[in-house]
């Protein structure tokens, strides 16, 4: 846990102050990913570095799971924090096995304990021990290299973690493959994580919460979602974007809003009988599954009615299916593309899961709106 | 390639093996090896002017750059070194005969003015090498955690290395073609073959200094120049 009490630093130039943070009260539960967030200049560098003293605070408190930290000293204080910069900082002088071994080294863990760890973060980052440890960074690319920069953070498995715009300097489909392969690995690891950027889509993907700054005060601390669906004033609503409703669609899957609860039918199926299907569920289609529970088209009612025969004649080919895991960004935009008001769900192994309509779509993001903090609120801030 | 390189170090060998009977049926040779006495004597007080006034402006001039490229030696850093540019201009000559006017004539004199030719590329290349680190490698550095020291030691002289050997090369380079001067204020060294020949229009005594002054360079810059290619981490090695 990370806890900021009335964090504030003031740099003095020859003109006035400068006010790069303004009594900063935050907290960052255990285990959680919370972004920083803002225009640059907004000061959220300066809170990050503070927490490792590379800034030292004018005043206020940082605690660190309840310990306040001030009364540690500046080297025990940042060899328990893990640090990862934009620019990665690897050493060139020194190995890739030599730069995941800096920390463990400071903090005098066994050498051969740590080349294990080494060797072992390597790999759950998907990088082969044995062609890697050798290397010197700049026998690298800029993404593995990314790579070897957090888990050198990683390597004496401090429990809290500073980023400094980690991925930002990254081209965009790197960046979304290091961002999942990072997320996947927090699933596990659990560690308590600040994370400074300026990309909102970022911000919304990695975050459990998000702080936004302006000139060095948090304009509004809350969760993607709430920060999306109800942003506290105009400079947030603005900062977030026109399109912030969208936004939302990447935070829920397809599996929280697809329906499950959809007659199907199989090829051999007689008319008649789905057709009967269909009555008791009150639907107008059916979709059509294969051996597999594969889904491989689907039938309307009004195409079977009082004809005879099999499924088989009437079945129509799906236009497209989507992975149940996929965000509803990702499903909206195949419904788009194939001018189709419902879309096929699939599981990992392409059995049929669930279809999801247009209008479930508009309903999961209608549903934070919720009743209570309605759409006064809504119009108020923006 | 490897092709061509051999092709040209063998017409590098033809051309001395070449050279070597030109000088064997001139003459020369023997001209020269009647000074064999002299060469020994003066090479061996030659090397010992170079180590000793390069070993030195080593040993002084890499702490001065390091302690040049502190943050709190910001502010007069750059007046230092502009102060160390202005040295660099003087001729080398005019810096053995400066020093022999404040140290009269003999080893001291001779040694200190080889030491002061030799510290400015040191100073300069240290400093330089040390302040062209990239700032966001010290970050990292400070920000896992590592000392002032263990920064210095670790990420900043191993990354500079490479500019400070440089800076080394050129600093011995400098010193080897200067001491030979070290004889006109009594310093000794093959420079009393090389001058005494040139007085006397005695070519066999002129090459017989000539001739292992330049090898000697030519020695140390390979000696160097493995070092350079050796000593500094592959990471940080442009030439690997």
């Amino acid at each position: 846990m990370i806890r900021l009490e009335d964090l504030t630093k003031r740099f003095k130039t020859p003109g006035a102050d400068i006010v790069a943070a303004d009594r900063v009260n935050m907290e960052v539960p255990t285990g959680e990913i919370c972004i920083l967030l803002g225009p640059s200049g907004c000061g959220k560098t300066t809170a990050l570095k503070m927490i490792n003293r590379l800034i030292p605070p004018t005043s206020g408190k940082i605690y660190i799971d309840g310990q306040d930290t001030s009364q540690l000293d500046d080297i025990q204080l940042r060899r328990n924090i893990g640090y990862v910069i934009q620019q990665i900082g690897l050493f060139p002088n020194m190995t890739v096995e030599e730069n995941i071994c800096v920390v463990p080294r400071l903090l005098n863990w066994d050498i051969r304990k740590a080349r294990q760890r080494a060797a072992d973060l390597l790999d759950l980052v998907g990088l082969d021990p044995r062609q890697f440890l050798r290397r010197y960074p700049k026998e690298l690319s800029g993404g593995q290299q990314q790579r070897v920069g957090v888990i050198r953070a990683l390597a004496a498995d401090p429990p809290v973690m500073l980023m400094d715009e980690p991925f930002g300097a990254i081209d965009p489909i790197n960046r979304e493959i290091i961002q999942d392969e990072f997320l996947k690995m927090q699933a596990e690891l659990k560690k308590t994580i600040m994370f400074v950027s300026h990309d909102i889509d970022e911000a919304v993907k990695m975050g459990d919460k998000i702080a936004i700054f302006r000139a060095g005060r948090i304009e509004q601390y809350d969760t993607p979602d709430m920060i999306l669906a109800h942003p506290a004033n105009a400079f947030v609503a603005d900062f977030v974007g026109a399109d912030r409703t969208l936004k939302r669609l990447r935070l829920v899957t397809a599996e929280e809003v697809a329906s499950t609860e959809v007659p199907v039918t199989a090829r051999s199926t007689k008319v008649s009988d789905a057709l009967h299907q269909l009555t008791v569920a009150k639907a107008r289609r059916a979709v059509v599954i294969d051996s597999d529970r594969r889904p491989v088209g689907f039938v309307t009612a009004e195409e079977m009615a009082g004809a005879s025969g099999a499924v088989r004649d009437f079945a129509h080919p799906l236009p497209a299916t989507v992975p149940v895991r996929a965000d509803l960004r990702a499903v909206v935009s195949e419904m788009f593309a194939h001018d189709t008001m419902w879309l096929a769900c699939t599981d990992d192994h392409g059995r049929f899961a669930g279809v999801i309509t247009q209008p479930d779509v508009t309903a999961a993001l209608r549903a934070t709106y919720g009743p209570d903090k309605g759409a006064g609120q809504e119009q108020g801030a923006s | 390639m490897t092709r061509w390189l051999g092709l040209g170090r063998g017409a590098t060998m033809l051309l001395i093996f070449l050279l070597g009977i030109w000088v064997a049926t001139s003459g020369l040779l023997d001209q020269i090896t009647a000074y064999w006495d002299d060469i020994t004597y003066l090479t061996r007080q030659h090397v010992f002017l170079v180590a000793s006034s390069g070993g030195a402006a080593i040993l002084a001039g890499v702490p001065v750059g390091i302690w040049l490229s502190r943050p709190s030696m910001e502010r007069y850093a750059e007046t230092v070194m502009q102060v160390f540019n202005i040295g660099t201009t003087i001729p080398t000559l005019a810096v053995i005969a400066l020093s022999m006017t404040l140290l009269g004539i003999g080893f001291p004199p001779a040694f200190f003015g080889l030491f002061v030719a030799s510290l400015l590329p040191i100073v300069r290349n240290t400093y330089a090498g040390l302040l062209a680190v990239p700032s966001h490698l010290k970050e990292a550095a400070t920000g896992m955690g590592m000392t002032q020291r263990q920064i210095l030691m670790r990420v900043e002289i191993p990354n500079a290395l490479y500019v400070i050997f440089s800076g080394i090369r050129t600093a011995l380079a400098i010193n080897v073609g200067t001491t030979p001067l070290a004889f006109l204020i009594g310093g000794g060294g093959l420079g009393e073959l090389i001058f005494t020949g040139i007085d006397l229009m005695d070519t066999g005594m002129l090459l017989a200094g000539a001739v292992p002054t330049a090898a000697l360079a030519v020695a140390v810059d390979f000696l160097m120049g493995q070092a350079q290619l050796r000593l500094i981490p592959k990471g940080v090695n442009p030439l690997r």
